[in-house]
């Protein structure tokens, strides 16, 4: 059998067994995306809707800066928050660095400027596309905003989805601010990178099929609603509206 | 007949292109006012002036800013909900509470035979049904003006006199009614005075039985084509 095979096997062993090991680095994992996609997304849903109704003089060079933002490495991130949060930087009176804060807080700084940007175009296209008829209802620059990402609820699902693969995926920003330390700010990303730098590639390989599959299980969820909502056409009726 | 519009000297660009030049016209209320003319002439943009949607680059408006005023457009934007909560807020945007917009919204709905679709998502209904949810909605804000761009453009006849039938209805009540159309048949069944505009100018403005049976050639060679159509 060659490596690939051993360890691909030995992997599946891991997971099949529910090595406490290698769920407790999944759990911790989740929980730090999870929480920084929440906090990232419900910042970045408000601030893309905003910014998808309104103009000012500088939007555009916002806008600019803001698509840039979407390409700027994880490492980077990591280096900015490690010098915010070291003992010398200007939140170094928090005490997060290497702590599960300080990777939730470069997981947000990550996340923030996608969600904004992808839900900015999405509410942006709406507008453009029926924001006037809104606005003759008599829909301000707020309450257009947050119809029309309501309206478009299942196009922003898949930002939703898009932060959370940016987040639990990303290995360069946890390293540096969170340390890698076991038991503690260990997370997927990390584990896989530190398992394989030691040779030891069933865990790495497993942690990676934990991965993907937890991105797989998203993804399916999202189909599932999507699909639902084809099949099922009946209308959203808000509160009460029913009775 | 007191006035609901006067508009002196209004000129609207976007970007290089004269959507509006020199536009003078007012409007009584009460009247039934068609916009006709060739795509492209200004129609809708006129109407998104009168409307308020749209500010003049040039020139001046004077509204009765005391009367309640609705649009309907072409293709009405309905969002991702039932039909019932699509009226419900358009009542809600307008300050009444929540659950007597229901109330409204539900009446609105019977008014134009919609009820059995209440519940349904508004975007699975038809082409003329769509139609018949922005009049409701708009009747339901109970406007003194209506204006409508296009409303039966691509509607099958019998949605088309369904429309028609409502647009009248609304005339009836004392609304000022002012629509866009290219159905002349429809100008002559629903208007009172016909506005005839070409490149943003409006080239002919008369009551609807001199535009259709006058000599049009003084007033407008073009006026006159476009009725035969040989023009648009």
């Amino acid at each position: 059998m060659n490596t690939f095979q051993e360890s691909f096997a030995r992997a599946m062993q891991l997971v099949a067994d529910a090595d406490p090991l290698l769920f407790s680095i999944v759990g911790r994992s989740l929980a730090v995306s999870g929480l920084a996609c929440l906090l990232g997304c419900a910042l970045g849903l408000v601030l893309g809707g905003w910014l998808g109704v309104v103009r000012f003089p500088a939007r555009g060079g916002l806008v600019t800066v803001l698509n840039t933002f979407l390409a700027v490495p994880s490492v980077v991130v990591g280096l900015v928050v490690y010098l915010l949060l070291s003992r010398s930087g200007p939140l170094g009176f928090l005490g997060w660095l290497f702590s599960f804060q300080a990777m939730v807080f470069a997981q947000v700084l990550l996340v923030l400027p996608v969600c904004t940007a992808l839900t900015r175009q999405v509410v942006e296209d709406a507008e453009k596309a029926n924001g006037e008829q809104l606005q003759s209802l008599g829909a301000g620059a707020a309450l257009r905003s947050l119809l029309l990402a309501f309206d478009e609820r299942y196009a922003l699902l898949t930002v939703l989805l898009a932060c959370f693969g940016r987040a639990i995926s990303e290995v360069g920003a946890v390293m540096i601010v969170g340390g890698n330390i076991e038991g503690f700010t260990r997370v997927m990303t990390t584990a896989i990178a530190l398992e394989t730098s030691k040779g030891d590639l069933p865990l790495a390989l497993a942690l990676g099929f934990v991965l993907l599959a937890v991105v797989l299980a998203l993804n399916a969820v999202i189909a599932l609603v999507t699909r639902w909502r084809g099949a099922h056409a009946e209308g959203v009726v808000l509160a009460g509206a029913a009775a | 007949m007191s006035g609901w519009v006067q508009l002196k000297g209004v000129d609207l660009r976007y970007g290089a292109v004269r959507a509006l030049q020199g536009v003078d016209l007012a409007i009584a209320c009460g009247e039934r006012v068609a916009l006709i003319g060739a795509n492209g002439s200004g129609k809708s943009t006129l109407l998104r002036v009168l409307h308020g949607l749209l500010r003049p680059s040039a020139g001046s408006i004077l509204r009765d800013g005391g009367l309640r005023q609705a649009m309907v457009f072409q293709r009405p934007f309905v969002l991702r909900m039932s039909t019932l909560s699509n009226l419900a807020l358009a009542l809600w945007l307008r300050g009444v509470r929540w659950g007597r917009a229901k109330e409204l919204a539900l009446a609105a709905l019977a008014r134009v035979e919609l009820s059995d679709v209440a519940l349904r998502n508004a975007r699975t209904l038809s082409g003329g049904q769509l139609q018949r949810l922005a009049l409701a909605r708009a009747w339901s804000l109970g406007p003194h003006v209506l204006l409508l761009d296009e409303p039966t453009a691509s509607l099958d006849p019998h949605a088309k006199r369904e429309v028609e039938a409502l647009m009248a209805d609304f005339a009836d009540a004392g609304a000022t009614l002012v629509f866009a159309s290219h159905n002349l048949g429809q100008v002559k069944r629903l208007a009172t005075r016909v506005i005839y505009m070409e490149q943003g100018r409006v080239l002919a403005d008369l009551p609807v039985h001199a535009f259709f049976n006058g000599p049009l050639a003084d007033t407008s060679r073009e006026a006159e084509l476009f009725v035969k159509g040989e023009l648009g």
